[in-house]
């Protein structure tokens, strides 16, 4: 157990994965769901070093994917904020429970 | 326990208790400040598997940019009942039950899988993943070459180390980066009054 290996990374990828998940699942601030979808992304990309560090033949695979993960959650960040800012600015309010126009 | 499984269950430990404040935390500034030390710990992850430049990155993109604009975003959202946001008790019990089911279904699905020998290799520095990003593909051989390579998969020595090229995915990456930064911009602008003076 002292020996640290890929079975420990990837646990702690996986509280990463279910602490995002609930708090997309829980959270009715617009911003805390974004919050929870960062969380969610940073475990997959822990995942992607972890095999790419313990796997010789994902060595550079590993890495740059968790390079693109980063660059686009930067840019997934920009544009749900965007949106925020003008559910907010029609609504005057961030609780997603009253963005409820496309309910059928 | 050597320095390294001390160092990794340290920092572990730090980023865990991150992520679950992140959830359990009502406030929603809180929370900002949970995530800052999450991602960071994050980061700290990524240099102990040797990554050197991918934690660098998360510490320069996502603590340094997407981090503050959240913030950003909490402190033009946050306005006095939008920061402290409740839900109810049996809501709370629904989400932590399928939470902890969910985390026990991935951990057992982990501990029990046989992931084979894994043996800690040399990770690719910030040289072959920039050369990769440019579509540099090896130019000299890792071996010696004894005549024409041929399709020999036996021989034991791999003769030229097979490098994939990321330029066409690090060039859509950029684009797409530059279309989403223009179009949010464009979805955040200041709106003006329709048939007003400007």
């Amino acid at each position: 157990m002292s020996d640290v290996g890929l079975t420990h990374y990837l646990l702690l990828g996986a509280v990463l994965f279910v602490c995002g998940a609930v708090c997309m699942a829980t959270k009715r601030n617009a911003i805390g769901i974004l919050m929870g979808v960062e969380l969610v992304l940073n475990g997959a990309s822990i995942n992607f070093v972890a095999f790419a560090h313990f796997n010789r033949a994902f060595e550079m695979e590993g890495q740059v994917f968790a390079l693109f993960v980063i660059v686009l959650a930067a840019a997934e960040a920009a544009v749900a904020l965007a949106i925020v800012l003008n559910f907010y600015n029609n609504h005057a309010t961030v609780d997603v429970d009253t963005a409820e126009e496309l309910k059928g | 326990m050597n320095s390294d499984a001390i160092l990794f269950y340290a920092i572990a430990a730090l980023t865990s208790v991150c992520a679950v404040a992140v959830v359990v935390s009502q406030n929603i500034v809180r929370a900002a400040a949970w995530l800052l030390f999450a991602l960071a710990g994050t980061a700290g992850i990524f240099f102990l598997l040797n990554a050197d430049f991918l934690g660098a990155t998360q510490l320069l993109v996502y603590v340094g940019g997407t981090l503050v604009l959240v913030v950003f975003g909490v402190m033009l959202t946050a306005q006095g009942p939008f920061i402290n946001m409740r839900i109810g008790a049996a809501e709370w019990a629904i989400a932590t039950t399928v939470g902890l089911l969910l985390y026990a279904v991935l951990a057992v699905s982990l501990v029990q899988i046989n992931m084979g020998k894994a043996e800690p290799g040399e990770m690719a520095n910030s040289e072959n993943i920039g050369l990769s990003l440019l579509g540099v593909k090896e130019a000299t051989p890792v071996a010696d070459v004894t005549g024409v390579p041929s399709g020999d998969t036996m021989s034991d020595k791999p003769i030229y180390r097979n490098r994939m090229s990321y330029l066409l995915p690090f060039e859509i990456v950029s684009v797409h980066l530059l279309v989403v930064l223009i179009g949010a911009a464009y979805l955040a602008r200041a709106k003006r009054r329709r048939g007003g003076s400007l």
